[in-house]
């Protein structure tokens, strides 16, 4: 799980799994008298985990509080209209984020579609099947590609993605499936589909690696159970196994997530960064944190960099619901089970 | 071994008593299109001054014109001269107003990629706009093809790329295009970052020269610096006297002369689409942003210092980075304004 440590959503995470722990601890720790607690040091570290997981909340809220002080300007001028029109237009301050919303939303759904058959396939192959000592030098590998800094995969996009998406996959795409309206429009090699298949490249390490370890901490019991009463081996990890640690594949997917809906460098260099809302995947389009980092630097104007927060907010406000949707579905599908994932 | 620390580290604490107590070091904020001449001239003026360190981060224009407004830094770098509401901003902020002076000067080009196309286009400012605006949208269109007879030009589509980001590079493309076309100055407008009508955006001078040479039929603008270096071949345009030009340093310094003798006395003034048979079209000053007033008296003579150099030998250093230098007149008439500030 070391790989996702430079991401400050899992790290929150992480944060969040350990204040979980801390009310199973306290029945224990009640029973004892406070000044022996103290003295044990056990209330002294309730105290210091507690200040730390509340620091996660602390700055959240004042990331919001900020996000919406920076932007009263475009609040108050375009109001709902802000999510409902497109122009984008600092020289006569027209400011719209649909295309950017549907940027975002629709690249993060394009690389999710790729990388979680992938990912979850790679990891039930690495947790189950392959022999420990290739898992564990793959996961290496795997490791190893979740650290690459985000601007690499952006070049990797240019110079590889692009070319041979304009020259082959895209033409093959229109040739097969072009009457679909998803892959019509002329072939630049940049825009929503190959946004998502860079993104999806970059996301498939988070996927594998947490899902292996979840995978890899399914009690062996399980198996054996499945196995002895006349389950093969596939039946026993995809009736069995998967569903034990479902909790915490989808916890893989949602970090995966949280990743691409921020993800910069990589998306900007190979969209097309063009306001655009098309059905059209070969589109080119832009996204949320795209469009931040490409205008915050020469925002001049009070209106147009307040619109630019504003467009931070969004971003918050966007990774909130699907956040949100996201526990929805672990407590809806955990219901139906008995899987407890890997706590 | 304890002992060769603990010498070092007085050492090291004596210096920097020494050092602190003797440099004085003047930050500055601003644009990045002369970043290389500015840290150029802030390391060879640091020589000849060693207790002189002039900090500049190239944060952009409109970083640079927020900063010094703010007080901040203390002073500003821009590729686009600051507007009528910011230099009222600066103004109500200051109780003194702030001065422009112009250091070097740039170009933009039109690059290309036509697949069986070698030869170099010449391009009418009615071109230009028509294709940036979406309204010409082949190769062979008469817009394009009656300026470059003998060539055959494709019946293709067009494909725009432009900056993604803001930058000055664009605000000199706009600027010039808002000049020679009324529907551009009316629709779009310029601007380091515009509502483009079509085209892809490419990050940075390499984003748009990586997709212009990915996509056959494309057309977009890059730096001219950019394009001499890492020899990208670009077109010429027609400038307000009717000549093709080609972009080089000297087309830009006649360019600057023929806008010289309208300079008005704050400098701000945009060289695009200057006078003159020699003048390319798409050029532009970038400016270094002063405070009239400093409270800092030592602050204050190190910096009219550094100008007086700037505009002597420091001018000398600018064409080996690929930058043109300033004409005579404006050098004059800068050395007039250092006066000014106090």
């Amino acid at each position: 799980m070391e790989s996702y440590q430079q991401d400050p959503i899992a790290r929150a995470e992480k944060v969040a799994m350990t204040t979980t722990t801390v009310p199973s601890a306290g029945p224990v720790a009640g029973s004892r008298s406070l000044f022996s607690r103290l003295r044990e040091g056990d209330e002294i570290a309730r105290m210091i985990t507690f200040l730390f997981a509340a620091s996660v909340v602390l700055v959240t809220l004042l990331l919001v509080l900020e996000l919406w002080q920076g932007s009263v300007l475009p609040r108050h001028k375009f109001g709902f209209n802000f999510f409902r029109t497109s122009v984008w237009d600092p020289i006569f301050d027209q400011f719209g984020a649909l295309p950017f919303i549907y940027g975002t939303l629709i690249t993060a759904s394009v690389s999710l579609l790729i990388a979680v058959p992938l990912g979850i396939g790679a990891a039930i192959f690495l947790a189950e099947l392959a022999p420990p000592r290739v898992s564990d030098a793959l996961e290496f590998f795997i490791d190893l590609l979740a650290a690459v800094p985000s601007v690499i995969y952006g070049l990797l996009g240019v110079f590889i993605v692009v070319p041979l998406m304009r020259q082959y996959i895209q033409p093959a795409l229109k040739h097969s499936f072009g009457f679909l309206p998803l892959f019509q429009g002329p072939a630049y090699g940049v825009g929503f589909l190959t946004a998502g298949i860079v993104l999806a490249i970059m996301i498939i390490p988070y996927i594998i690696s947490v899902s292996r370890e979840v995978l890899l901490s399914v009690p062996r019991d399980q198996r054996e159970a499945a196995l002895s009463l006349g389950a093969t081996r596939w039946e026993s990890t995809w009736k069995v196994v998967v569903p034990f640690a479902r909790t915490g594949i989808f916890g893989s997917i949602f970090l995966a997530l949280a990743r691409a809906l921020g993800e910069t460098m990589a998306v900007t260099m190979v969209i097309g960064n063009t306001p655009t809302i098309s059905s059209s995947l070969f589109s080119p389009g832009y996204s949320i944190a795209a469009v931040i980092a490409n205008e915050f630097t020469e925002a001049t104007g009070d209106l147009y960099l307040q619109a630019l927060i504003e467009l931070g907010l969004v971003l918050f406000i966007l990774t909130f619901i699907l956040n949100g949707l996201a526990r929805l579905l672990i407590v809806a599908t955990s219901q139906r089970g008995s899987g407890t994932g890997h706590a | 071994m304890k002992r060769i620390t603990g010498l070092l580290l007085v050492v090291l604490v004596a210096a920097g008593v020494l050092w602190a107590d003797s440099a004085l070091s003047i930050n500055g904020a601003g644009a990045t299109f002369p970043y290389p001449m500015y840290s150029k001239w802030f390391d060879e003026y640091h020589k000849r001054n060693a207790n002189l360190q002039i900090n500049y981060q190239s944060i952009g224009s409109g970083g640079g014109i927020k900063q010094v407004t703010e007080g901040t830094v203390d002073f500003g770098a821009t590729d686009g001269p600051m507007n009528d509401d910011q230099l009222k901003a600066y103004l109500d902020k200051h109780g003194s107003g702030i001065l422009h002076f112009p250091t070097v000067m740039g170009a933009v080009v039109p690059t290309y990629n036509i697949p069986g196309v070698d030869s170099t286009l010449n391009f009418t400012p009615e071109a230009l706009a028509g294709i940036f605006l979406g309204k010409i949208t082949k190769w062979n269109d008469p817009a394009i093809a009656d300026a470059n007879k003998g060539v055959k030009l494709p019946a293709e589509d067009i494909v725009v790329v432009h900056r993604a980001e803001s930058s000055g590079t664009s605000y000199v493309w706009t600027d010039y295009l808002s000049k020679v076309s009324d529907e551009w100055k009316s629709k779009v407008g310029k601007g380091a970052a515009v509502n483009w009508p079509v085209g892809l955006g490419g990050k940075g001078n390499e984003g748009v020269t990586g997709t212009i040479k990915n996509t056959p039929n494309s057309i977009g603008y890059v730096e001219l610096i950019y394009a001499e270096s890492n020899k990208i071949p670009y077109g010429g345009v027609k400038n307000a006297a009717g000549v093709f030009v080609k972009a080089s340093l000297a087309a830009v310094s006649a360019a600057a002369a023929g806008a010289a003798k309208e300079m008005p006395d704050d400098f701000r003034v945009s060289i695009t689409n200057a006078p003159g048979k020699a003048s390319y079209p798409i050029s532009s000053f970038t400016w270094l942003l002063i405070p009239e007033k400093f409270s800092d008296a030592t602050k204050r003579d190190a910096i009219k210092g550094f100008v007086k150099w700037m505009l002597a030998d420091g001018q000398n250093y600018a064409e080996a980075l690929s930058y043109a230098k300033l004409p005579e007149e404006v050098v004059s008439k800068e050395w007039k304004a250092i006066s000014k500030i106090q």
